[in-house]
């Protein structure tokens, strides 16, 4: 068995982790290139969300080096994402890749389900390893998110262009290489200090902007054509509604960890706009917004792919909350058409129209 | 008082009006629907939506927006789920909020949820919190709640002798069943779609009206009962979550195995959600049934003769088929 699973962002840090922790072996896809993109749209139908078509490619990269079974999360709808694993194989073996696919999802009729589906991925290992495994997998991905938080902070206020970036590499790279649970911590101060060292302004004035949107446009650069590096550049300070962690947090532990940031939060701020959960991040999406105009935020962004319908409830309903409470929004929407030539113009112009409104309010204060 | 509820011409429409209808009579409130789709209702929710709605989504807001200003209360319930551990698509879940910012202020949309995720039952409590907007007496709600139940098993078996809504619509009061024009020796075609997309003669471009026309026998989705569809689906990997979604597979399972239908044409919207997962699984198990096939997509932008000439072409290989 040589196990597989599709890419978002940082996402296969703690997987693999996790995986290999048990013994598993793991063969990633190649990382999302434009050939992935051309492969997944290729075979998937037109109106897909663009995550199906980048993970078909993905699997299909990986299917010819050598993986044969397909690890991957569902749902019980109303989204697509409950729906993914069952198209995909279809096309799959249509295609004459042979796969077996194992898909985490919460169990139709029982609970069992859902045990028997992991140990097939893990096989031999008792439930007390499987569980230290996914302790393992977890942490790390707790820690990437962390640095990409300070890594946020850090990139409009670097002295030097790009040492942000080449520390965050580094100390990414660390996280990697850890081996034993008995040297995460160890690896976590370092890490902290290397991102800490970079060399910043820290008086500098930059503009705020907060990330709002499907989780999967949200974490994985290729597909946002790497939006918080450049708006770094660019001088904003990113924040991000939604973290891997506090999504694992919420979702699959159910919120164990209290202290975490929770979609609970954004959730209950989305009314009186949107009054219901309309799947996917929809609802995240308004109610993030609505915090981010509250924490005085400068600006909101929204990611979204081409069709996605959580996504397109919350588009209608922006613009009311953005007059509302006077934040300015853009939204971009992400498909295989995207250029990123005219995405960048985009950012671009919105930045300036952040700095100016930014501009007059301090000269009015 | 006599207040009135505006009931847009779109969505459900085509499933539960007799039921809606009845609901609201039967509590002695006034309903008006908006008409038949036209050009003007289609520019304004094509102007008050976002460009990637889908089109049922801008055509209802079309609706909604003509009644704004005739009715004092506009009825956009908030489709949770019409079965258990089903869901309709979130556009139906976040519809009253969307169309509440185009909506002039003031305007009062009644929203109740609809919601029988967790059980068939919950339809009743449904009903009486919609009720309650109107009158305070729940037994006077119930007994318009069992009418509606009641009318609603007429319309739909009306639907399964083989009217269409519209037909069936006005057979569910007069009583006097007439069947649409039946072409003794015609084939017969399977047209597959929601019925928003499929009733609406607007979006459709009279899809059905120019089969028939052509000496084509049309049934539709509609015309199957429901534990036929849903035990059709019952092949597949997973059971589908979405209630639209169950319809258009099952029919097209169903229909495709019938000899005596000679071809599917199956419909969607450009950009649909959910059925451009449907339409897929459809599209993969059509072909070993070797059913001439046809989908239409459809949005404000399909011109109308292009459609047709794919109609006719259709057909062509349907006769060819035939021999
Ligand atoms: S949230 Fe959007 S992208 Fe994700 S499955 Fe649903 S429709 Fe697709
Ligand atoms: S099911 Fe498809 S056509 Fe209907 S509202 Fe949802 S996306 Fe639009």
């Amino acid at each position: 068995m040589r196990v597989t699973f599709p890419h978002m962002g940082d996402t296969w840090i703690g997987v693999k982790a996790m995986l290999e922790y048990l013994d598993v072996e793991v063969l990633m896809p190649p990382p999302c290139t434009k050939k992935t993109m051309v492969l997944g749209s290729e075979h998937a139908p037109e109106f897909a969300c663009m995550p199906l078509k980048l993970n078909l490619g993905n699997y299909i990269e990986a299917s010819e080096l050598g993986a044969n079974t397909i690890m991957m999360t569902g749902g019980c709808g109303p989204c697509r994402l409950g729906y993914y694993a069952q198209v995909q194989d279809t096309i799959l073996q249509d295609l004459g890749y042979s796969y077996k696919m194992v898909v985490l999802e919460p169990p139709e009729k029982h609970i069992t389900e859902l045990f028997s589906k992991i140990r097939y991925i893990t096989g031999n290992n008792s439930w007390w390893k499987v569980i230290k495994g996914i302790h393992f997998g977890y942490s790390k991905i707790k820690m990437v998110d962390e640095l990409n938080k300070k890594a946020c902070w850090a990139r409009p206020r670097e002295i030097n262009r790009g040492d942000t970036d080449r520390a965050l590499e580094s100390a990414k790279q660390k996280i990697i290489n850890v081996e034993y649970t008995k040297d995460l911590s160890a690896v976590h101060q370092e890490v902290l200090e290397i991102i800490d060292q970079v060399p910043v302004d820290k008086d500098r004035d930059v503009i705020k902007i907060g990330i709002v949107g499907e989780i999967f446009t949200l974490l994985e650069p290729f597909i946002n054509f790497d939006i918080e590096r450049r708006l770094g550049y660019m001088g904003a300070e990113v924040d991000r509604s939604l973290n891997l962690s506090e999504w694992i947090n919420d979702h699959l532990f159910l919120s164990i960890n209290k202290k975490m940031r929770s979609c609970k939060e954004s959730r209950m701020a989305s009314p009186p706009y949107l009054n219901h959960n309309v799947g996917g991040h929809g609802q995240e999406t308004i109610g993030s917004t609505v915090l981010y105009a509250r924490r005085n935020f400068d600006g909101v962004i929204q990611l979204l792919p081409f069709t996605c319908m959580p996504e397109i409830v919350a588009q209608t309903i922006l613009p009311g909350v953005s007059n509302e409470l006077s934040i300015p929004v853009l939204t971009l929407i992400m498909d295989e058409h995207s250029g990123e030539a005219g995405t960048v113009t985009r950012l671009e112009a919105f930045m300036d129209l952040l700095s100016r409104k930014k501009q007059k309010k301090e000269v009015l204060a | 008082m006599h207040e009135t509820v505006g009931i847009p011409r779109a969505l459900l429409f085509y499933e539960y009006y007799p039921f809606w209808k009845t609901f609201f009579d039967y509590l002695g409130i006034k309903t008006i629907i908006s008409p038949n789709t036209n050009q003007k209702i289609l520019e304004e929710g094509v102007k008050n939506c976002v460009d990637e709605a889908c089109l049922p989504i801008k055509l209802a807001t079309g609706h909604v927006m003509y009644l704004a200003s005739r009715a004092d209360y506009i009825f956009v319930p908030r489709i949770v789920s019409l079965a258990p551990r089903e869901y309709i698509c979130p556009k139906f879940m976040g519809f009253p909020d969307m169309v509440r910012q185009c909506v002039p202020s003031g305007t009062r949309l009644i929203d109740t949820n609809i919601n029988l995720y967790r059980h068939r039952g919950e339809e009743y409590r449904c009903y009486q919190e919609l009720g309650k907007y109107f009158v305070k007496n729940p037994f006077k709600i119930r007994t318009a709640y069992q009418k509606s139940v009641k009318k609603q098993e007429d319309y739909c078996s009306l639907l399964k002798k083989g009217l269409f809504p519209e037909q069936a619509m006005k057979a569910v009061d007069r009583h006097n069943v007439k069947n649409k024009g039946y072409n003794p020796g015609g084939p017969v075609i399977a047209v597959i779609g929601h019925s928003y997309n499929l009733f609406d003669r607007h979006i459709s471009m009279d899809l059905i009206k120019v089969l028939q026309k052509k000496g084509v026998n049309v049934v539709t989705a509609e015309n199957l009962p429901e534990e036929t569809m849903r035990s059709e689906t019952s092949i597949l990997p997973k059971r589908l979550f979405w209630t639209l979604g169950q319809k258009m597979l099952g029919a097209a399972f169903h229909y495709m195995k019938q000899p005596e239908i000679s071809g599917i044409i199956y419909v969607v919207s450009f950009a649909c959600g959910p059925d451009s997962m449907v339409g897929e699984i459809i599209e993969r198990y059509i072909k070993y049934e070797n059913t001439p096939f046809l989908k239409l997509t459809l949005d404000e932008h399909t011109g109308e003769a292009g459609v047709i000439t794919r109609i006719e072409a259709f057909l062509d290989m349907v006769y060819w088929k035939a021999g």
